[in-house]
């Protein structure tokens, strides 16, 4: 177990390195700098100009210079000054983190409050209306854009309640932040939960085919205590690797989710800075889900020897 | 087109009245106080006015700011018959129309309670026409070409100074009293005009957080007593514009982001909000079309006199605005411009044609002649921005071009290097946007069509309309400058030098308890002080 473990963290520096190279080379491999974009926001495309503010900025050093102060300063906690704002990165980046985690994290509850209870019921009444009801729904989440779905909710709430969610930068404790994030988690968590409920059905409905289900029925335990006792456990280890992946790729559906709502967390955030190619920004930030990417896999390895304890790892 | 006249001179009318009933009330009884919720199209490049060329720039910030002299908030036309004072309390032209000298203002402060002196106006002129290089208060000036004739800025203590310029130049305070041309400090450096911007405006700025916030707050030591009446400001940067929308819609925002409400919304916002106050003008922005003249196919004059006889103006209006876009030469054509050529005399131009039919048969011959036709067609590519406001024109451009035996595909272009490819010759055909900071030929002519200037993307050079460009800077005589104002713009047209498919016209609306707000019908970027608009709540 412990060999296991060093194993796995070894390999997670080595795939942190390999992001580290492969972002920063991409990024400058995409046409157009800070300085171009720039320029051309000013309408101008002055040669003079342009390498006036590449040399400011420093990105008219040679690549390897720019990866090693980039790594360097990583490691000295020195993310650098955002290229647009000219502010630290580190100050632009770490408030809108909260921002960003509040949302997946609704969102990733939201999904699993009503994914796995869906999922469950859809297949212990398997080809009945409420399962049909049910897979339609799963469905439409699975289908409906998000940015589609964001605006439908926005002009909803405009017409039975005449306002619409705006973030406010300054929440006064949980039910302010539900109030502000609680719909726009929703429409981010719906398509997962789609996702989870129809996985769970599908594990569910094999489990509930095995031989012990049946055994425990017979011995007269009752349908909670088979369903979510006996077949429910056994079915949730997919379910919680989906989970595992879905947290990671929310943060596809938050940059939706974030324009529509107005929401300034780092998704959006993320975006923009590409299209302004804010290295620093842009580096940082993806290096930073790269790693909560890395963590979450570690630690969707780890769930499964809580949940199975029959899963052990080779020394 | 009936219908359409009917709906400018309406509009003109109500601009019109609007201005005069605002002019001419001055018992309305002004409330101090509230903040005033504005929501914004995207995150600006930077809050230095001096370093950017967009709208998303000068209407937040330039509230922060005053100018030497500015063109009357209180009419709807800019023109230079009607500009006001404002850090400059009087100004006097020498006998040789050269020297132009400013009283400036005494005990007005910078937000930080720093002095202002004619020497941060000498600072800021020197930086704006690379006068002096050094100066650090900004690291690029996209209208350098405006002041090439600017000579000299030279300080007579602290309440005088004196622009010196090569030649007579009647514009030239039309320059200083644009949107564009606010006095910086020299005492801030560039980084913090273009984060944290000190002014003498009304109002100071709090916070800019990228893509969040923008927070202005009143200047409590204003050197205009009484103003301004808010007690702040506060722009929500809202990228969506659906969001933007229904803020507005559901009072979240009390005004929409300058002409952000196109034709086809302005229905659905009305609807939705029935006491919404929507005004439509021009923006003073054009869509055209840049023609590289110096490759082939187009640089045979005949291709691209081809390309101009195929506009066809309406349908680009039509399908663009509803039929409300205006047609017009170079500059914006009346009543709402105070240079554009005569719509009478417009018509007679190439590609304004109201036949068109009879045009594009012309144009067809002439393909025909270079041996183009509907079996052998000219394959060529039409390059934009990807943005939906360049696409939409380019694609309807594309259609238009097939009439001629052109078969063209859209080749968008990401926006960090667009103006590259320009400058390189990169392209055929590309379709662009081209604001005017001022409703002036100096500015306008300079900025795109002279043959020296940076922003001339397509390299256009014919020295007659360079040494016209020049005569008519320096005519002095309104109505003789027009004269030349109207030959240059046909001597464009007949060049096809950045031919123009429409000037663009749009709607911007409030909410009824928004008071003092007055839109200028040719310029968007030079109205947005803010000081004399209050909340009655």
């Amino acid at each position: 177990m412990g060999a296991y473990l060093i194993r796995r963290l070894l390999l997670m520096v080595l795939t942190l390195f390999g992001m580290s190279v492969l972002i920063f080379v991409m990024l400058r491999l995409v046409p157009g700098d800070i300085a171009d974009i720039l320029t051309n926001a000013s309408g101008i495309s002055d040669p003079a100009e342009k390498a006036k503010i590449a040399h400011e900025l420093g990105i008219d050093q040679p690549i390897l210079v720019q990866y090693g102060k980039w790594i360097g300063g990583l490691f000295r906690g020195d993310l650098g000054y955002a290229y647009v704002s000219e502010q630290p990165a580190i100050d632009e980046i770490l408030p809108r983190i909260p921002i960003s985690g509040k949302l997946a994290g609704m969102a990733l509850f939201f999904a699993v409050l009503l994914g796995v209870p869906l999922g469950v019921i859809s297949a212990v009444r398997q080809n009945t209306k409420l399962d049909y009801f049910l897979r339609v729904i799963s469905l439409s989440g699975l289908s409906l854009p998000s940015f589609w779905l964001g605006l439908l909710v926005l002009m909803g709430s405009v017409h039975w309640f005449g306002t619409i969610p705006i973030y406010n930068s300054d929440p006064h404790g949980f039910f302010d932040d539900v109030a502000m994030l609680g719909l726009p988690a929703m429409v981010v968590g719906f398509r997962s939960s789609a996702l989870i409920m129809r996985l769970t059905r599908s594990s569910m409905l094999e489990v509930l085919r095995q031989d012990y289900i049946r055994t425990a029925r017979s011995k007269g335990a009752s349908m909670i205590a088979v369903n979510f006792k006996h077949a429910l456990r056994n079915a949730l280890l997919p379910v919680v690797t989906v989970i595992g992946i879905e947290a990671a790729f929310l943060v596809g559906g938050l940059i939706v989710t974030e324009t529509v709502f107005n929401i300034p967390g780092v998704a959006r955030f993320l975006v923009e800075a590409i299209l302004w190619r804010d290295y620093p920004i842009v580096q940082n930030l993806v290096m930073l889900i790269a790693f909560v990417v890395v963590m979450i896999n570690f630690l969707v390895d780890m769930a499964y020897m809580a949940l199975d304890p029959r899963i052990k790892f080779a020394d | 087109m009936r219908k359409r006249m009917a709906v400018a001179a309406a509009s003109l009318a109500a601009l019109v009245t609007t201005g005069l009933v605002t002019v001419a009330s001055p018992a309305f009884a002004q409330k101090a106080g509230g903040t005033l919720h504005l929501a914004h199209r995207e995150n600006p490049p930077s809050a230095s006015i001096h370093e950017e060329a967009t709208i998303s720039v000068n209407q937040p910030f330039m509230a922060v700011f005053n100018n030497l002299v500015l063109f009357d908030p209180k009419e709807k036309v800019n023109s230079p018959d009607k500009i006001v004072p404002d850090l400059a309390e009087s100004w006097a032209w020498d006998d040789t129309k050269t020297k132009l000298t400013f009283k400036l203002r005494s005990g007005v402060k910078w937000h930080d309670g720093q002095p202002f002196t004619s020497k941060d106006v000498k600072c800021t002129f020197d930086a704006v026409s690379g006068l002096d290089e050094k100066i650090d208060i900004m690291r690029k000036s996209p209208r350098r070409i405006w002041y090439t004739n600017l000579k000299s800025v030279t300080t007579n203590g602290d309440n005088e100074v004196t622009f010196t310029l090569g030649r007579p130049q009647p514009s030239f305070m039309s320059m200083l009293a644009a949107g564009y041309s606010p006095i910086y400090s020299c005492h801030v450096p560039g980084r913090d005009m273009r984060t944290k911007p000190i002014g003498t405006g009304p109002f100071k700025v709090t916070e800019f957080k990228r893509n969040e916030v923008i927070k202005l707050v009143k200047n409590p030591d204003y050197w205009k007593k009484g103003r301004p009446y808010l007690d702040a400001i506060e722009w929500k940067i809202v990228p969506n514009r659906s969001t933007r929308m229904l803020g507005f819609q559901t009072g979240q925002f009390d005004m929409t982001f300058d002409s952000d409400v196109s034709f086809p919304m302005l229905k659905d916002v009305m609807e939705q909000k029935k006491d919404a106050v929507c005004e439509a003008r021009p923006t003073n922005v054009r869509s055209d079309i840049l023609i590289n003249r110096d490759a082939p196919p187009f640089d045979n004059p005949d291709v691209r006199r081809a390309l101009v006889d195929t506009i066809d103006f309406k349908a680009f209006s039509d399908i663009l605005s509803q039929g409300h876009n205006l047609e017009g030469a170079a500059m914006l054509p009346p009543p709402y411009g105070v240079w554009g050529m005569p719509k009478d005399q417009v018509a007679l131009l190439p590609g304004h044609n109201p036949d068109v039919a009879k045009s594009r048969s012309e144009a067809q011959a002439l393909m025909k002649k270079l041996g183009y036709g509907p079996d052998k067609p000219l394959k060529i590519k039409v390059a934009t921005r990807n943005i939906a406001i360049y696409r939409d024109p380019a694609v309807i451009l594309i259609d238009q071009l097939k009439q001629i035996y052109i078969e063209a595909d859209l080749d968008p272009i990401d926006s960090s290097v667009w103006y590259n490819k320009i400058a390189k010759k990169d392209y055929q055909i590309g379709m662009n946007l081209t604001g005017g900071g001022v409703d002036d030929p100096d500015t306008f002519f300079y900025e795109n069509f002279y043959s020296k200037s940076e922003r001339n993307y397509t390299g256009y050079n014919n020295p007659e309309v360079d040494k016209l460009i020049d005569q008519q800077s320096a005519e002095t005589d309104i109505d003789k400058r027009k004269k030349l104002v109207w030959d240059i713009e046909k001597k464009l047209a007949e060049d096809a030098a950045r031919p123009n498919i429409g000037h663009n016209y749009d709607n911007t609306c409030w909410d009824p308890k928004l008071k003092g707000i007055l839109l200028q019908v040719n310029s968007i970027y030079n109205g947005w002080r803010f000081e004399d608009v209050w909340l009655d709540k």
